[in-house]
């Protein structure tokens, strides 16, 4: 019966990536333990692979799974009788899990909950993209662990930390209240779009881009579940501008090519309309924040691109509002390489001295990159040379050192 | 503190001068923007490495380093930053990780010593 095992397999794992989080979500609502949410959740994906070969795929996988996993989540706090579950909580639960598995097309969606627990502010800024990871999309430790750098023991420890500190400090799970939301749904973007740029920052290394796509996954769910939220779908439309550039960011010998060089046609002309739409979207209202301006500043680097119309003043002016809105070194310092395409390297230059002194940009390897072209294009090239050398010693990416050092080269030669 | 472990077979066979215009970058970025870089050392290949063991009061000297694998220590960074994943970070950007291993380990903090070393200990460090 290979062919059973393969088929509830697959069918396994299709329920697995199209609804896992919905049901981890509904399982861990009421208890606010993940861990355990997880664990009767792999039983009941255990017991699938075991019966589901010999008796069939289930009409519904999910109501089946939902089933199975609350009859071991019952079992589980009876055995505990935690106080935190009393048995009134306890027989609303099982009946209201009961009731969306024997109606399955009325599972209700609890992932927005799931989210707004994981970017809760009790739980710590770095864990709360991980977090979503495995809650929502159901990755394990170790792929998370690869994704972020960090070994894999590490990263389940922190993960079970973090888990820990929902129950213990009871972060809610719900959908902050209008006057919370604009504040609860600016920390859920931040984790969703850390993991986007960790993905995008190496393109070079397969294990990232997935990362980036499983971020896009997550920040289509968010509009999907919050329309009516103008920040979500520019931070989706920012994303999807960058993600439509990903084939045309190497030329064929693996070299970095910039935004300026690359090669339009490579450019993904379906995720670039998806992008406008969207953005098109959330600024009908004007834009409210800083994905909106983000992505409005993108769309007009590759609108220079395909139309070739001068769109630098409208960059630099979007740039002075995004600084007005964060206030951070990293939106001065592009702000500060888009003066340069109006008014020329030297004033750029003066602008970005204020910024040296930032403890946060000696570490930042694109203040080194931009600092050395823009002191490239002032003729000040013992400068820019130690500027680049710099940018190199900071960069990980072998495409782009080698970008770096090809420019850096080509001082000699000007 | 960042050891480095170099696989030296590989090592030899890599592009020399690029190796070294690299390292050049990597210490100029530690040197401008490892706000708490404090010190490096490069170390002679293992084969003019000699291991010296005491057991019961007998000197025991061996040519060779002390153990005999495929990577072997080549030097070490010490950088002062906030966590692991700054390490990782500083780990990989150091050009001696495509040529074998970077281990990464926290300095013992001197509080954590038995007492009676921790004089001594400060007095070293």
């Amino acid at each position: 019966m290979a062919g059973g095992i393969d088929e509830a397999r697959k069918a396994a794992e299709r329920v697995a990536r199209e609804s896992y989080g919905r049901l981890l979500a509904l399982l861990a609502v009421r208890t606010h333990d993940v861990t355990g949410a997880e664990d009767a959740l792999g039983d009941a994906f255990a017991a699938a692979l075991r019966t589901w070969p010999d008796r069939g795929v289930p009409d519904s996988p999910d109501a089946w799974l939902l089933a199975a996993a609350r009859r071991r989540q019952t079992d589980d706090a009876r055995r505990r009788r935690t106080r935190a579950i009393g048995e009134e909580h306890l027989q609303l639960m099982a009946e209201e899990i009961e009731r969306a598995s024997r109606t399955p097309e009325t599972i209700p969606d609890r992932r927005l909950a799931l989210m707004f627990a994981c970017a809760h502010p009790a739980i710590e800024a770095g864990m709360r993209a991980p977090l979503m990871l495995q809650t929502i999309l159901g990755l394990t430790a170790e792929a998370i662990a690869a994704a972020f750098l960090v070994p894999p023991a590490t990263m389940g420890q922190r993960l079970s930390r973090a888990k820990t500190r929902i129950r213990q400090a009871d972060v809610p799970f719900r959908v902050p209240d209008r006057d919370e939301l604009p504040e609860r749904l600016d920390a859920a973007l931040e984790a969703i779009y850390a993991a986007y740029s960790r993905g995008w920052a190496e393109t070079g290394e397969e294990g990232r881009s997935e990362l980036a796509e499983e971020a896009v996954w997550l920040g289509q769910l968010v509009v999907s579940l919050l329309p009516e939220e103008p920040e979500a779908k520019g931070m989706l439309a920012l994303m999807l501008y960058i993600e439509a550039r990903r084939a045309a960011r190497r030329d064929s010998a693996g070299c970095y090519v910039p935004l300026g060089e690359q090669v339009v046609a490579l450019w993904d002309q379906g995720r670039l309309q998806a992008a406008e739409t969207l953005l098109h979207q959330a600024n009908a209202a004007g834009p409210s924040g800083r994905y909106q301006v983000e992505a409005a500043i993108q769309s007009a680097h590759m609108a220079h691109r395909v139309s070739g119309r001068d769109t630098r003043r409208a960059i630099l002016a979007l740039y002075d509002h995004l600084l007005a809105l964060t206030g951070s070194p990293v939106a001065a310092l592009n702000r500060a390489v888009a003066l340069a395409a109006v008014e020329g390297p030297a004033a750029a230059l003066d602008q970005m001295g204020a910024l040296v002194s930032d403890k946060r940009m000696a570490g930042y390897q694109p203040y080194w990159a931009a600092r050395g072209h823009l002191l490239a294009a002032a003729g000040r090239k013992a400068e820019s040379h130690e500027a680049f050398t710099v940018a190199i010693g900071l960069s990980t990416d072998e495409a782009v050192k080698r970008h770096l050092a090809s420019q850096r080269a080509a001082l000699g030669e000007g | 503190m960042m050891l480095i472990h170099h696989d030296e077979e590989a090592l030899a066979a890599a592009p020399k001068e690029e190796l070294w215009a690299e390292y050049a970058a990597f210490n100029e970025a530690l040197a401008k923007a490892g706000a708490g870089f404090a010190a490096g050392e490069r170390l002679e290949s293992a084969t003019a490495a000699t291991t010296i063991r005491v057991r019961e009061g007998k000197a025991n000297v061996l040519d060779g380093p002390y153990a005999d694998t495929k990577e072997q220590l080549a030097g070490y960074f010490m950088i002062d930053v906030a966590d692991l994943d700054e390490a990782i970070t500083w780990a990989r950007r150091c050009p001696s990780s495509k040529y074998g291993a970077i281990e990464v380990r926290p300095l013992t903090p001197p509080r954590s010593w038995p007492s009676a070393w921790a004089e001594r200990g400060q007095s070293q460090a």
